[in-house]
């Protein structure tokens, strides 16, 4: 309990990741705050390879987690991008409301 | 390492009740600050456990970028009004315990290969380490992420260059009736356009622009 180790860096990132699909699967009406979610999904899995890599003492873990980093801020600045264009010609980003891929 | 075990709590309870926050929080701005003090209590753990840089980079990428693009689109869209009426909508939809049964499940399988992990620690190779421990952290990960890590570098260029160029050309729009300059226009004007030599007679005067 006193001595932090792996398993209490991981259980974290497990406890986050699994508040992310939650956050996923509650926020049905709001798609930025899902966009957040997932957010919340990517940095667990950043906080599992940063802890992998200092307590394996190898530095691949902190690298592909700068490419996480961008694949992510990418990520949230084309959705946000759809998000805005959709609510400009729709009127609306309410999730039920999206449905024009119906046909 | 009692301070380090206080420490890692505080900030880990920090970053999961603002977790909890984001998700069930009614208005989306209180959501987009939890965000924020998640991001900002895991590059704390971040630093402590050694990753500094990434604990910054963190701190820039995140605090300072995505979390400010997420407030200007909610603060733009003005979604602000629009509640997460997620406790109202439980009884004619069953998505809620659906979700619910997913994310325990998964929780469980992580926990569970966190224990099997630490009941067989010799599963990973430690041979190769390449954690110097004479230089910072910030130097070994420029020693090698530009020598072994040089394509993936520059393809993560590449992404962020491609997303910049979708973000601008998706909410690039024409608007009608607005002035503005031409600069081709103006500058393929030629003097023989611009200037012309009237002759002017004796006591008529000359009339411009008939």
């Amino acid at each position: 309990m006193i001595e932090i180790g792996l398993g209490h860096y991981l259980t974290l990132g497990a406890v986050i990741f699994s508040i992310g699909i939650i956050g996923i699967f509650l926020n049905r009406k709001n798609i930025i705050v899902i966009l957040m979610s997932i957010e919340l999904i990517l940095l667990a899995v950043n906080i599992n390879l940063v802890s992998f890599s200092m307590y394996l003492g190898d530095l691949t873990g902190q690298v592909f987690t700068l490419f996480i980093l961008t694949v992510a801020a990418a990520e949230a600045a084309i959705g946000l991008a759809i998000i805005v264009v959709y609510y400009r010609n729709s009127g609306t980003i309410r999730v039920e409301e999206i449905d024009k891929l119906k046909g | 390492m009692i301070a380090h075990a206080i420490f890692f709590y505080v900030f880990s309870i920090i970053a999961v009740v603002s977790a909890v926050m984001v998700t069930v929080s009614k208005n989306t701005v209180h959501s987009v600050f939890f965000l924020i003090l998640d991001f900002i209590s895991i590059s704390c753990l971040f630093i402590m456990i050694g990753a500094e840089f990434l604990g910054m980079i963190m701190l820039i990428v995140y605090v300072g970028a995505v979390a400010v693009l997420f407030l200007f689109v909610v603060m733009m869209l003005n979604v602000a009004q629009q509640k997460n009426q997620w406790f109202i909508s439980i009884e004619n939809s069953n998505h809620i315990p659906i979700g619910l049964l997913i994310s325990v499940i998964i929780f469980f399988e992580l926990i569970i290969v966190i224990g099997g992990w630490k009941y067989k620690p010799d599963l990973f190779d430690q041979g190769n380490l390449s954690i110097v421990n004479d230089v910072s952290n910030t130097h070994s990960l420029g020693m090698v992420l530009y020598t072994d890590y040089i394509h993936i570098f520059q393809i993560s260029g590449m992404i962020l260059l491609i997303a910049m160029i979708g973000a601008i050309v998706l909410t690039f729009r024409q608007r009608e009736g607005v002035k503005k300059q031409s600069y081709l226009k103006q500058i393929s004007r030629e003097r023989a356009e611009g200037v012309e030599v009237v002759e002017v007679a004796s006591n008529r005067g000359v009339k411009i622009d008939d």
